[in-house]
Formats: C-alpha cells, sequence, structure tokens
C-alpha cells in the first residue's frame, strides 16, 4: 500500500519534475555557461571566460548607465511606496460607511496592465498639453517639470506614476492590520496610551512582518521594472538614456542584438546584486522585524 | 469587528478600538478622513474618466482640451472602439483573440498541474516529499531573467520561435508559487476524508478527482484569477517569442500603437480601455478571492 502511495505521488509530480529539469535547472547551468561564451546564434559559441564580466564591469558605459537608472529608482520608489502604502492603508481601516467601495476603488489600478496605465500617464504627463502640467499651471507654476522628456525628471515620473498603484501594497498592510489582536490595544488603552502612541507602540511593532514583505517583494519588484520603461522610453531606454532600466538594457542586448552570451552574464549580474541587497535587508530583519510567539511565521 | 461589548466595564468600549472613533469624530476627524478619501478616489477615477472622455473623441478634434476635461460630455464617438478593434494595421479584435488564447492555454496548464502536485505534497506519503518540497520552495526563489535567454534558445532550437507554445508549455509542468498556495489549501482538509474514500476501494486519482479538486475550488480560483491578470498583461514573454503582427497580444499591440500612432490619440485611448476592460471585468467578480490572495500571501511573509 505505501509503495503503491509512492508511485502514485511521483505520477502527480510527475510534470512539475519534468519542468524542474526542462524549464529550470536546465537552463540555469546553460545560463551560466552561456556567459562564459560569445554567441550570437549564427557563428559557433567562443569560450571568453569572465571576460563578459570585466567587460561590463570597466568597459561598458551603458551598464553602468543602467544601474545607476535602476538604483536610483529603488532608493526613490522602495521607501516612498512602502510609508505611502502604509498611509493609505491606515486610511482603509478606519471603520466608516462606505469603506468597502473606498477599498475597492483604491486597490482598482494595481489590477490593470503596467503597460495600459503607463499608456494613459504617457498621455497625462505630456508637457505641453497634459492634463498634470496643465493643473500645475492652473496653479501657478509656470514651468512645470517636462517629466518624461526631461532626463532629470524620467525616473521620478516613473516614481509619481507608481503612486497610483499604491492601493495593491496597502491592500497587504491592511490585512497585517486586521490581524492585530484588539486585546493589545484594549491593554495599552487601559495603561493610559493614546492613539498615537498606540499606533507608535501597538501597531508599528506589530505590523513590521508585513513593511518587511513589503519591503523585499518591494525590492525585487524595483529590480525588474521592464514594461512601464518599455512603454515609457521606448525599447531603447528614452532621452538620453534616462529609463535605460536594467532589464531594459538587458532585453536590448539579448534580443535585439543578439548577444546572448553577455545578456546571460548580465542577468548574472543582476541575480548576485539583488541578492546582495536582499541578504542584506534580511541581516538588518532581527533588528526590527517583530514576530509575535509564533515561530512559524518568517 | 467586536460588536458585543456587553460584558465589559463602561469606560472601555470607547478606547479599545484601534482607530478611537469617538474621539475623531468630535474633532472632525470623520470629515477630515472622507475627504482624504474622497480625493484619493479622485485621482485614481479621474484618470480614467479622461481617458474614457479621450477614447470618445473625433478625429478632428484633439483629445487635450484646455483645461482637461476629465468626463465625457460633448463627444460620444463609440466608433472609436469599433475603428480601434478592427484597424486592419493594428487589429485589437485579433490581439485580444490571441491574448485570451495564450491565457485561457496558460490556466488549463496551471489549474492541471499545480493541482496534482500540491495534492501530492499535501496528501500523499513518499520517499523525498520534505527534500523535493524544498527544492519546490527554493525554486521560488530563482530568478526568471536568467532563465528568459537559455529558455528562448531552447525554444528557439527545437522550432517554437513565432508561435503560442512557448508562452504556454511552460504553465503545464506547474508554477512554485501556486503549487504552493493550493497545497496549502488542500492540507486543510480532514485526513478521514481519504482514508473513508480508501476504504470504499477509490483509487489516488479518483480521490484526487472526485475529492479534493471539487474542495480546492477557491483556492484554484486565485491561481486562475493570477494566471489571467498575468498573462493578460504581460508584455515582456510575447515581446520574446512573437515576431508576426498577427500573433501579436494586446500588451504588444498597445506598445506599438504608442510609437506608431502619431497623433490618433483618441485610438489610442479607446484600445487602452480596451485593454483594461477584462481586467475591471474580472476584479469586480473576483475581487474577494484576488484580495484574500494576496493578504494571505503578505501574511505568509
Amino acid at each position: 500500500m505505501a509503495r503503491q502511495e509512492e508511485r502514485a505521488a511521483y505520477l502527480f509530480l510527475l510534470p512539475w519534475l519534468f519542468g524542474l529539469f526542462a524549464f529550470l535547472l536546465g537552463p540555469i547551468i546553460a545560463s551560466v555557461l552561456l556567459s562564459m561564451t560569445n554567441w550570437n546564434l549564427i557563428t559557433t559559441p567562443r569560450w571568453v571566460g569572465l571576460s563578459n564580466y570585466h567587460q561590463m564591469l570597466f568597459d561598458d558605459y551603458e551598464f553602468w548607465q543602467a544601474i545607476r537608472v535602476t538604483l536610483k529608482y529603488i532608493v526613490l520608489s522602495v521607501p516612498l511606496y512602502l510609508v505611502a502604502g502604509l498611509a493609505v492603508s491606515l486610511l482603509l481601516n478606519l471603520k466608516l460607511r462606505g469603506m468597502n467601495v473606498f477599498r475597492t476603488i483604491l486597490y482598482l489600478p494595481s489590477v490593470l496592465s503596467a503597460v495600459a496605465v503607463a499608456v494613459l500617464w504617457l498621455t497625462l504627463l505630456n508637457p505641453d498639453l497634459g492634463a498634470v502640467n496643465q493643473i500645475l499651471r492652473s496653479v501657478g507654476i509656470a514651468n512645470p517639470p517636462g517629466w518624461l522628456n526631461d532626463p532629470g525628471w524620467a525616473v521620478p515620473s516613473v516614481v509619481l506614476m507608481g503612486l497610483w498603484g499604491v492601493g495593491g501594497g496597502a491592500i497587504i498592510y491592511l490585512a497585517g492590520l486586521q490581524n492585530i489582536g484588539p486585546h493589545l490595544y484594549e491593554a495599552a488603552a487601559i495603561d493610559g496610551a493614546g492613539a498615537w502612541k498606540r499606533f507608535l507602540h501597538v501597531t508599528i511593532p506589530m505590523l513590521t512582518p508585513t513593511l518587511f514583505f513589503n519591503l523585499i517583494t518591494g525590492l525585487i519588484g524595483a529590480f525588474q521594472v521592464f514594461d512601464v520603461a518599455y512603454i515609457l522610453g521606448g525599447p531603447h531606454g528614452g532621452t538620453s538614456d534616462a529609463l535605460l532600466f536594467y532589464l531594459l538594457y538587458l532585453w536590448n542586448v539579448g534580443f535585439s542584438e543578439g548577444r546572448f552570451g553577455y545578456a546571460s552574464a548580465l542577468a548574472w549580474l543582476l541575480v548576485i546584486l539583488a541578492a546582495i541587497v536582499i541578504v542584506i535587508t534580511f541581516r538588518t530583519a532581527d533588528r526590527w522585524v517583530y514576530y509575535e510567539t509564533d515561530p512559524t511565521k518568517g | 469587528m467586536q460588536t458585543s461589548t456587553t460584558a465589559q466595564p463602561t469606560r472601555l468600549p470607547r478606547a479599545i478600538r484601534g482607530v478611537n472613533i469617538y474621539r475623531w469624530r468630535r474633532r472632525g476627524g470623520v470629515v477630515l478622513a472622507y475627504v482624504t478619501l474622497l480625493a484619493l478616489c479622485a485621482v485614481i477615477l479621474l484618470p480614467l474618466g479622461w481617458m474614457f472622455r479621450a477614447a470618445l473623441t473625433p478625429d478632428d478634434v484633439s483629445v487635450f482640451t484646455i483645461p482637461p476635461e476629465w468626463f465625457p460630455t460633448q463627444y460620444w464617438y463609440w466608433d472609436n472602439f469599433t475603428r480601434a478593434l478592427s484597424n486592419p494595421l493594428q487589429p485589437f479584435g485579433l490581439y485580444m483573440l490571441n491574448t485570451l488564447v495564450i491565457a485561457v492555454g496558460n490556466i488549463v496548464g496551471t489549474v492541471f498541474s499545480c493541482s496534482l502536485a500540491a495534492y501530492a505534497f499535501a496528501r500523499l506519503r513518499f520517499r523525498g516529499s520534505e527534500i523535493l518540497f524544498n527544492v519546490l520552495i527554493i525554486t521560488m526563489l530563482i530568478p526568471w531573467q536568467v532563465l528568459m535567454i537559455p529558455q528562448f534558445l531552447l525554444f528557439q532550437r527545437i522550432g517554437w520561435y513565432g508561435t503560442f507554445w512557448p508562452l504556454i508549455v511552460p504553465s503545464f509542468t506547474g508554477n512554485a508559487f501556486f503549487i504552493f498556495l493550493i497545497r496549502q489549501y488542500m492540507r486543510t482538509f480532514p485526513r478521514d476524508l481519504d482514508e473513508a474514500a480508501r476504504v470504499d476501494g477509490a483509487g489516488y486519482w479518483r480521490i484526487f478527482r472526485s475529492i479534493v479538486l471539487p474542495l480546492s475550488v477557491p483556492a484554484l480560483t486565485v491561481a486562475v484569477v493570477f494566471t489571467f491578470l498575468g498573462q493578460w498583461n504581460n508584455l515582456l514573454g510575447p515581446l520574446i517569442y512573437l515576431n508576426d503582427n498577427s500573433q501579436f497580444t494586446v500588451a504588444i499591440g498597445l506598445a506599438n500603437f504608442v510609437t506608431t500612432a502619431g497623433t490618433q490619440w483618441n485610438l489610442l485611448m479607446a484600445a487602452n480601455l480596451i485593454t483594461m476592460i477584462p481586467c475591471i471585468v474580472i476584479y469586480f467578480f473576483a475581487q474577494k478571492q484576488l484580495i484574500g490572495g494576496i493578504a494571505s500571501v503578505g501574511l505568509k511573509g
């Protein structure tokens, strides 16, 4: 009977196991090897060792531009989205009439296609005619920013546009907020803590696991910006490469220029970079993330 | 949340809530909260209204009005939608059909493979189950960027470049995240369920097919909704594998439209709205599953 069960289990797992080898493990090994070759599909692959990595670090202006754009985006967007998401979730957690309608509306942008949202904001942020600059002019700002056309404003524009979808993060905080036991607020209130103190000493500590989750997913997502950059700046990175996000550069090197070896090396460098940032973030976790007695979490 | 406060001392009920509504109300805090919420909703809805208005504007009128108009009042050129759908150069109707084929393929593949694997992990005992489950978790951490190029080379080699296959077939081998999600759900059913069925002589396939699978519909719904949205909104995959206008998806169509539209903003906005509509419809029908699914994921973090 046990053997029968075992055989059944492996049969059930068969599709997944096949994919594991064919679409995951195989390609990963291939990717490592590819990153040490020069190959454009037409000629035979040529082994070059680590020189792809050497080239990108010391002799590739666009690589560094892509790093700059991506890091600038991360520094601007990740903290902003964390705070804004938290603020919106606190608002959505109030027990007010009609709150379901507000929640529905605020969450809506995060289900919409990033491409479609970017197309919409491309028109709204049009420097001359767009609605945003018209509003700014009407409140007395004579020279509003050129947004996506202005290399200095391009990344901040993407960040501000992303605020439109901040309700998506807020929903996760909201679940975290609603998981905080009322007895904690009760105890704090008995001890004489006012609303602000309860927020600071109950809500925030109890919410740190959710904050941590949103921080990690936010970081991972920020390293992978593609759709928005492709629409807002075009396939090649926009005015003076101001929107040359890392993944966009990788896509260009691989699929426009056909330099598959170099693109594989770029992919691995992105992974290493992201891994370093994420490991550092995890290292800081035990200093500020508070887990209630439940040891299964985290 | 808490409705019964009868057992508590008289002063407590005011203070125990996370946010003290009573004092807020006195201070006009409720008004402030409503004003803020309405302002936020306006920020979400006005751009959508602007898009709708722009989509209904005729060709000879600029979509950019001064000051901006947020709702359609003057023009109602519904024809723009049919034009956007059937434009021979950028046939959005066909793009939608293509995207639908890919999305449905992925939904079938995901439900099929993920529920099978989830069942094995959740309810069967076998040697190596722990190791394999750990492998599953680790694969969630594998960044797909490094897989992108070797997978492309693989599919290109077997002649699938320029077809839907590379965009559909991988879903039939499961997705670690959905396997995990469904497995967590399947673990909540009582063990006696399978054992009773075993005693009655049902095989594992039968138990899976007629007991476990029907009970798992809520978790499967989450997987279906997320798969649909993910595929409908996917730009990078189709961009890599599709090279012919007749195969393009809505995301590519839209991206190309932006660069070629010139001044046809009204048709671009019509196409944009068409792209958003399925997501909006699904959102309203599956709101509970969607938000519940996201929230449960967040809490597991």
